[in-house]
């Protein structure tokens, strides 16, 4: 558990951290560490330096932003669970910040470098995905803003350019009658997600009026469960519909779960629909609660 | 045996459930630990382990890695070879035709497991260490690899050693009672086949050593993580060829060994040669990656076991047949465990007329198999506690009827079994009843079967024991080859200001003695407990010992400070009798007072006669100076504790997932010293146990790689998936120790594995589902669930 030599640098702005970053190739993004530094004492990851970007006081922080919150990169999961705003307008987040590892995971780990990592097991991208939120990725140049759904591209890889730094995520808010929730399968030794189903519903009049799902863990990256959307729309809110719903996430999945010495990829496959139909009812519950 | 009580008795010390006087330091963080130690010149050790589970080494090219920054040395198996023996296996089971190969501190031609040592690299600083082990290339030709113990026991599998032939490190068997005539007249016969799967012991505290060699005087000073500090004197000095009055071992604070610290290991020798060869201080401390190769693993049994009995349940024979993987190379103590501690305990707490097992201890290429918590009693237990359970299960009678009809009735002195053991004291009934009360069995049962009506699946599991522990007489250690004696030895000193050192061969690492042996002195002698100071884990200011392992420390070592003890309550009388002018059978103690019976106020304080006693003023003729004594305990048979355990749990049928309710643990050790800390050490063993039964395995791959090489993938138990554990216990003391203790520290592991086991069991039986395989993680109990639907 020793890392091989490299340069450590601080950045206490985003100008100084791209900078830094032109001047470094290879360098490394350094923010809570729990990703990160794993991979240098486990030397998977040898890079020539590593920019510190604790010090950049502009990327923390929970506010409203129009419709949505804009949660800064360095916020941390404790954080993110603790945020009374986060947790009445998006429940989901704050119940998946809530279950990342353990205290120590959550107190230094940050919701920016858990989706810049985008560890295919990690809870966050789920939820994110799910509730339709957006990344803002700033580069030397200026900012863009990526939709959750379009940032994962694969296992540990993301739409993020190399000169670009995750400043924050806009999530939309949910409204009166809207609930969301996220339950997962949580690995017994890691707590990472072997299965995490994410649900955002909207209940009108008894019917699931808008629904959004996301299912992570089981696959290369978090995916939105398009079918299991489309079979609850317009369907009366109760345990009979959500598991039929639930039941067609098979469709979403196609070939491509994964599985472990711990998991089987069939095993996995058979738990989402049994996660997402959890994720359904938690999510109404909490709509008819608003 | 009841007295009336009239007042309420005194509160003694012995029994009272005070604070660890270890907790302060240790909670805060200030305890020093062997990795805390750092001497002037002092240069670091990191050692190149190997990735193949096993191959021939062609070449090892070490230029770059020599040339490297900091680099002071690198060493191979070439250099060491010659200069240092082969690691002894200190248990050498007789009439089991065993064959040891030779284990070398550092791989010449040929590695055996991954993280089999290579090489090792010298540096000024432990990332410089590190860095050039990275530049060592080592051409290795690889061989096959075989991990199953059973398949590595069959004609055809790769072939470790030469001196193995078949793999088999040797075959050893246990037959007692008719066993053939048991299986033929039996009207039911239950076979099961258990995998007892590996598991890593995960101490808190990775192994580590530091070692100082003094060439100008040829002494050697070893700062080691161990549970036994005078073997490892004992065995340092027997590869190194340093001799014993040179040595000095110094285990500081031990983070834990749960069987794991007993034996030495490669790292331990390859640190001391460096040393000797560098005539400069070299520290070596486990990553914890390496950890998880390096250092011992446990269990790892396949076990093909078979019950026979009558209709009524009635239990007349056991016969099993057990795989138990070495790994690479026999450990310390290895083949003592699945053989002694395990076949000799077949008969638990049942009277069984005839029992047979036989026992192949097996190389494999993994990493070699030592004592783990329980060692080898949990594998014994378990298998009972199964097949009683399968019986029951056969002929249609509640679990704990069927264990009712088969007890060992309760016996006070003495009690022999077909293993040809002899029991100490026994109330196994007891035991069950009080664990049946507290759970409410009864009740247990009607609301199992409400949940079920409504589609949930409780279980209710029992799980009974008896162990073997206080190792243990050493004509017996002798007997049955173990290299060593097992007795175990205290001095206690008295200054002259009254206060009270005690010296000690055991070698607490977190079980508590420090506090408990203050506490026996304390009650033998009336001084207080604040008085008296515990020193252990030094060879250099210890007495001799064998160390911490198997429950022993309190049972032998704490019987040799009670003799100790009173043979300085002895002194004190004497010289009382002196000093008051009085005859010695005059002289009475009570609350730490010696007085002339019948005149209390004629009396000498404990702390009056240390004072005369360490003076010398005036001594009785032929009294020597000083009040300190020792003694030197062989236990006349060893001590077995026993009890009952019930676990309750729930388990989600749509994913398979295990919720433990309750647990309830009823545990007999005999006379409790302090029964705060009887609860701590029953605590941590029955969660280790439930981590065997719920999620701990190592897994290797058919190429001998280790998948579950991290605590990422290997899952120990945490508090937030565990039920409050409801400690009870009844006592029923050791004829034969001075204190009437027995043991404590594994017992909560040997019992629960099987509670747990078999309480998930019971809550499938909708699904008649009769075995699954350990851990039962929520895929294998989901799959079961969904045969037992198909069925
Ligand atoms: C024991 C353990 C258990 C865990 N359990 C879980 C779990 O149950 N669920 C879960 O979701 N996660 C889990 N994690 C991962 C945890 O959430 C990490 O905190 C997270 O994945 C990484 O966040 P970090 O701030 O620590 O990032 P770091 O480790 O500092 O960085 C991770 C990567 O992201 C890059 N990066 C960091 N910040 C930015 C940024 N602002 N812009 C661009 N790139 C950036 C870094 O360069 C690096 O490549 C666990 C981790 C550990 C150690």
């Amino acid at each position: 558990m020793f890392a091989a030599n490299f340069e450590y640098l601080r950045a206490t702005s985003l100008a100084e951290a791209h900078r830094l970053l032109a001047a470094n190739p290879g360098a490394k993004l350094l923010a809570g560490g729990h990703s990160l530094v794993p991979l240098l004492k486990l030397r998977l990851a040898a890079p020539p330096a590593v920019i510190d970007i604790g010090p950049i006081t502009e990327l923390r922080g929970i506010a409203g932003q129009g419709d949505s919150l804009r949660i800064g990169a360095l916020t941390t999961h404790a954080a993110v669970a603790a945020s009374a705003e986060v947790r009445t307008s998006a429940a989901a987040l704050a119940e998946a910040a809530a279950g990342v590892g353990d205290p120590a995971v959550r107190n230094r780990g940050t919701i920016g470098g858990n989706i810049a990592h985008a560890d295919p097991a990690s809870d966050l991208p789920t939820v994110l995905v799910a509730l339709d939120a957006a990344v803002v990725a700033v580069g030397p140049k200026g900012e863009r803003t990526i939709p959750a759904a379009e940032f994962f591209t694969g296992i540990m890889t993301t739409a993020l350019r190399d000169n670009e730094i995750v400043a924050a995520v806009v999530v939309p808010m949910s409204k009166r009658g809207v609930g969301s929730a996220y339950v997962k399968f949580a690995h017994p030794a890691s707590r990472y997600a072997v299965v995490g189903a994410a649900a955002r519903v909207a209940v009108n009049k008894g019917t699931c009026a808008e629904v959004q799902v996301a299912v992570g863990g089981l696959v290369p990256h978090a995916r939105r469960a398009s079918a299991v959307e489309r079979a609850l729309t317009g369907q009366p809110a109760e345990a009979a519909s959500f598991q039929a719903a639930a039941a067609r996430v098979r469709e979403d999945l196609g070939g491509d779960v994964n599985g472990d010495v711990f998991a089987s990829a069939e095993y996995r496959a058979a738990m989402a629909p049994v996660y997402v139909k959890r994720a359904l009812a938690a999510a109404a519950a909490r709509a008819g609660l608003t | 045996m009841s007295v009336a009580a009239t007042a309420p008795a005194p509160a003694r010390v012995f029994g009272s459930g005070i604070r660890r006087r270890e907790d302060p330091r240790l909670l805060t963080g200030t305890a020093l630990y062997t990795a805390d130690f750092t001497l002037p010149g002092q240069a670091y050790a990191a050692i190149l382990r190997s990735p193949h589970a096993h191959a021939r080494i062609r070449t090892i090219d070490t230029a770059r890695a020599k040339a490297a920054p900091g680099v002071v040395a690198v060493f191979t198996g070439a250099d060491s070879d010659g200069v240092l023996k082969p690691i002894p296996c200190a248990w050498l089971i007789p009439n089991s035709n065993l064959k040891t190969a030779p284990y070398r501190p550092m791989a010449t031609d040929t590695v055996r497991f991954v993280g089999d040592a290579v090489a090792v690299v010298v540096a000024d600083s432990d990332h410089q260490a590190y860095d050039a082990l990275e530049l060592i290339d080592v051409d290795y030709a690889p061989l096959p690899a075989v991990v199953d113990p059973q398949k590595a026991a069959e004609a055809g599998a790769p072939h470790l050693h030469e001196e193995a032939p078949g793999n088999i490190a040797f075959h050893w068997t246990v037959a007692g009672g008719d066993i053939d005539a048991a299986f033929t007249s039996a009207d039911v016969v239950v076979r099961d086949r258990i995998v007892q799967q590996r598991l890593i012991p995960t101490a808190m505290e990775p192994r580590g050593a530091l070692a100082q060699y003094v060439p100008a005087t040829g002494e050697l000073t070893l700062w080691n993580t161990t549970q036994n500090p005078h073997i490892v004197r004992f065995i340092m000095s027997v590869v190194t060829g340093v001799p014993e009055d040179r040595l000095r071992v110094i285990a500081p604070e031990v983070g834990g060994g749960f069987g794991s610290k007993i034996p030495q290991i490669q790292g331990d020798f390859i640190t001391v040669f460096c040393a000797m060869q560098l005539g400069r201080p070299v520290k070596w401390v486990e990553t914890r990656s390496e950890n998880y190769v390096s250092t011992t693993h446990g269990r790892d049994h396949v076990q093909e076991v078979e019950l026979a009995a009558t209709t009524d349940g009635r239990i007349l024979g056991v016969r099993a047949t057990v795989w138990a993987g070495m790994g690479g190379y026999l450990s310390t103590a290895a083949p003592g465990i699945p053989t002694i501690l395990h076949g000799l305990m077949l008969s638990g707490p049942y009277q069984i007329p005839a029992i047979k097992e036989d026992v192949y201890g097996v190389y494999t290429t993994t990493t070699p198999v030592e004592a783990y918590r329980g060692a080898g009693r949990p594998e014994a237990t378990y298998m009972l506690e199964r097949l009683v359970d399968l019986l029951a299960d056969e002929i249609k009678a509640d679990p704990v009827e069927v264990r009712r009809r088969n007890l060992i009735p309760p016996f006070e002195n003495g009690h022999a079994v077909a293993t040809g053991l002899t029991y100490d004291s026994g109330d196994y009934q007891g035991a069950l009843d009080t664990a049946l009360a507290q759970i409410g069995y009864d009740n247990l049962r009607t609301e199992q079967a409400a949940a079920r009506a409504k589609g949930r699946y409780i279980g209710i599991g029992v799980s009974m024991y008896v162990e073997i522990c206080g190792l243990g007489p050493s004509q017996v250690a002798g007997a049955v080859g173990f290299q060593g004696g097992l007795w175990e030895s205290a001095i206690v000193r008295f200054h002259p200001s009254g206060k009270v050192h005690v010296f000690v061969g055991i070698s607490p690492h977190g079980q508590g003695e420090e506090t408990t042996f203050a506490q026996v002195v304390a009650d033998e002698l009336g001084v207080a407990v604040t008085d008296v100071k515990v020193v252990h884990g030094d060879t250099e200011n210890t007495p001799m010992g064998w160390g911490t392992y198997g429950s022993r420390a309190t049972a032998v070592g704490g019987a040799a400070l009670a003799i100790a003890t009173r043979k300085i309550k002895e002194k004190a009388r004497l010289l009382t009798s002196h000093l008051l002018e009085a005859a010695v059978e005059d002289i009475d103690y009570a609350d730490g007072k010696f007085f002339v019976r019948g005149s209390p106020d004629k009396a000498k304080t404990i702390q009056d006669i240390a004072l005369m006693a360490n003076v010398a003023w005036n001594l009785p003729q032929g009294m020597e100076a000083g009040l300190e004594a020792s003694s030197f305990y062989d236990p006349p048979n060893f001590t077995y504790p026993f009890g009952t355990h019930i676990a309750v749990v729930e388990v989600d049928p749509e994913t398979g997932h295990v919720e433990l309710k309750r647990y309830v643990a009823v545990d007999d050790c005999g006379r409790q010293i302090n029964p705060t800390i009887v609860e701590g050490q029953v605590h941590g063993g029955v969660v280790q146990g439930i981590g065997q039964a719920l999620w701990e395995q190592a897994v290797y791959d058919q190429n001998g790689q280790l998948l579950t090489g991290s605590l990422i993938d290997y899952a120990i138990p945490r508090a937030d998936l565990l039920p409050d554990i409801d400690v009870r216990s009844t006592v029923t003391p050791s004829p034969h120790h001075p204190l009437g203790v027995k043991g404590i520290g594994e017992a909560g592991t040997i019992a629960s594995t099987a509670a747990v086991y078999n309480a998930v069991i019971d809550a499938l039986e909708p699904f008649t589902v009769r075995s699954i395989q350990m851990p039962l993680t929520p895929e294998r109990v989901w799959r079961a669930i969904t045969a037992g639907k198909g069925a």
